[in-house]
């Protein structure tokens, strides 16, 4: 309960900064950290409190933003329609994924590399079908009005990404602290004991995938009404899968609030370093590189973990040479 | 190489021939036998470290970029650079096991990949930063020959290739089965705890196979220049691939390598002819999710 409190005040204060920054360059950067956020939460309730690492979230994010942007474009269908549509058709391809996978049990390393085959497979057919603009794109007209979920001021579409990422958030805190929850965090730590317990491995990670590919898609929905354009490589590219794990593994994977410590820290590092020397094409990418494998070699839990390392947080049992082969 | 689109779209619409499939499956075979050999370091990586190296591509990358500089500064034939960039690769990957990757796991085998794609970012984007994104060639004398077999012409340094990625294959099994080192390897593989005990020093073993796994890429470098090009994000479509051609194969075995990777090669040409260019990729990642999914030991390899 002290926790939900405490999320509750951390966005009641973050629901305000709109009305104390008025740059909208400072605006445009909290924008993206609620959405980094979002991306990271989603990534999160998967990667974190399930242990599934995907690394082919894109697949989720993409499918989002074309759903609302085809329909859009294409079928002239409300994108306030389309933002619950691209979340729905999110969870549908999270759904085949995690029915394809976790069916014959694939983890660890096959997991995420099937997410990344997924993910390639999409940016493919993208690529190729005349429904998404193919190579060209998709540029959704601009049409500024509430009704279209295009607004003229930064302010509202901050709240907007603010609503999406409570949501996300709530969601986590959720996952925390009920039985699901326990039952997906007992599949990670052991899931060969939590069935043996009753757990019902399966449906619970299937769950979970859904959750987290709905989320995913509410951030690709968001990217397309605040960029307004779409092409087959910033839906289903490697770099939304790559700020989707990066997030909550700065932050601290499982933890609720480490995507948001994650997004906070990483667009502060990415904005000090372009001040510092200057914008060069592909150098946020070697620092999001270089952060990837600090965090993983001197703090695998993360900046969470070394705030709460007085408590004795569940540690994951080594594996044995048997399991390995 | 898959043809144009243009080209296949007639192919699919007029009844495709011999005269056609032919050429297509020899140039699937000799592109395949190049990915056989950038599959052969990483499932040898698998095999012995349990782990898979994300970072693959990206140093594949590097080796074509060593290829390119030595042939063009220093006029540098490719197939003499088979005496510098393997050597050269092997001390990059005994640093970088001994130094980063080795460190990482904590005990998960998903942290091993997670560096490991840091790695690979890092790598893609300095690449990026310093040798610009354009495409690169080198100019040799042997790169419009061509050898005709069975009525189709084949590029020479096609048929090099896939000579050479036998012969590699040949020299890694000889010295897994024959030199101490080898042995130590599959000892290590096998039983880990039991190969320290007699004395294998575990740390410097893992380093050299991963070693013997990044000198196949340079190998796979020099005999790939000839006939292809070179461009910082060129190592992203060997990645999947040669996932795809380990798993295929059978995680650590060689002999799934080199099948799997002549079998890759041949489906990619053939769904390239008969999909288009761009549809034709869908193919290998089909694969590669099913073969994950219904049969992740591999074809060839034994049920766990």
């Amino acid at each position: 309960m002290r926790t939900l409190i405490i999320l509750a005040a951390v966005f009641a204060a973050l629901a305000l900064v709109p009305l104390f920054v008025v740059s909208d360059v400072w605006l445009n950067i909290a924008i993206m950290v609620l959405y980094s956020a979002l991306l990271g939460q989603a990534w999160n309730m998967l990667g974190g409190y399930g242990g599934q690492f995907s690394f082919g979230h894109a697949a989720f994010f993409g499918t989002g933003a074309y759903t609302v942007a085809v329909l859009q474009v294409q079928y002239g269908i409300n994108p306030w329609v389309g933002l619950f549509a691209g979340g729905l058709a999110a969870v549908v391809v999270a759904a085949i994924i995690g029915y394809s996978t976790f069916r014959y049990g694939l983890k660890g390393s096959y997991f995420a590399l099937v997410t990344l085959a997924f993910a390639e497979v999409l940016r493919i057919l993208s690529n190729s079908v005349p429904i998404t603009g193919a190579g060209v794109g998709l540029l959704i007209p601009l049409q500024v009005a509430p009704s279209n979920l295009q607004f003229a001021d930064k302010g509202s579409y901050y709240w907007l990404v603010w609503a999406m990422a409570l949501a996300a958030f709530l969601v986590a805190w959720w996952i925390g602290n009920s039985r699901f929850g326990a039952q997906l965090m007992a599949v990670r730590d052991n899931e060969d004991a939590a069935r043996a317990l009753g757990v019902r491995a399966y449906s619970v990670k299937l769950r979970a995938i859904m959750l987290s590919g709905f989320f995913s898609g509410l951030g690709g929905v968001f990217y397309a009404q605040y960029f307004l354009y779409l092409d087959p490589h910033i839906a289903y590219g490697a770099s939304v899968s790559i700020e989707s794990l990066l997030v909550p593994i700065i932050g601290g994977i499982g933890t609720l609030f480490g995507p948001l410590l994650g997004a906070i820290v990483l667009h502060a590092i990415s904005e000090f370093s372009r001040d510092l020397i200057g914008d060069i094409p592909g150098i946020s990418l070697v620092l999001y590189g270089t952060l990837l494998v600090v965090m993983v070699l001197f703090l695998p839990r993360g900046l969470a973990g070394l705030l709460i390392r007085r408590k004795a947080a569940p540690q994951t049992p080594k594996k044995t040479e048997a399991e390995h082969a | 190489m898959p043809p144009s689109g243009a080209f296949s779209q007639f192919i699919v619409s007029a009844m495709p021939d011999l005269a056609i499939i032919i050429p297509s499956v020899l140039n699937g075979l000799t592109t395949g036998a190049l990915y056989a050999l950038v599959a052969l370091g990483l499932t040898l990586i698998y095999g012995v470290l349990h782990i898979i190296n994300f970072a693959h591509g990206a140093l594949l990358m590097l080796g074509l970029y060593a290829v390119y500089y030595l042939n063009t500064r220093f006029g540098i034939d490719p197939y003499v650079c088979l005496l510098i960039v393997p050597p050269v690769m092997f001390a990059l990957g005994y640093v970088l096991q001994r130094g980063i990757i080795g460190r990482a796991s904590h005990g998960r085998d998903e942290n091993i990949l997670l560096v490991t794609l840091g790695l690979s970012i890092v790598i893609e984007n300095l690449a990026l930063f310093f040798f610009k994104s354009d495409t690169r060639i080198i100019d040799t004398p042997y790169s419009f020959e061509v050898i005709q077999i069975l009525g189709a012409f084949v590029p020479e340094p096609k048929v090099f290739a896939f000579l050479g990625a036998f012969v590699t294959a040949g020299l890694l099994w000889a010295l897994m089965t024959f030199t101490d080192l080898g042995r130590a390897i599959r000892a290590l593989a096998k039983e880990r705890k039991g190969a320290t005990l007699v004395g294998i020093n575990a740390d410097h073993v893992y380093a050299m196979s991963f070693g013997l796994g990044i000198a196949c890429l340079g190998v796979a470098a020099c005999l790939l220049l000839p006939s292809y090009y070179v461009s910082p994000q060129v190592g992203q479509g060997f990645v999947l691939i040669a996932f795809t051609i380990v798993v295929l194969g059978g995680m650590g075995s060689f002999v799934g390598a080199l099948i799997g990777g002549l079998f890759i090669g041949v489906v990619e040409a053939l769904s390239g002819l008969f999909l288009g260019e761009s549809l034709g990729q869908i193919g290998i990642f089909a694969i590669f999710i099913l073969v994950l999914i219904f049969r992740p030991t591999g074809l060839l390899g034994h049920k766990v």
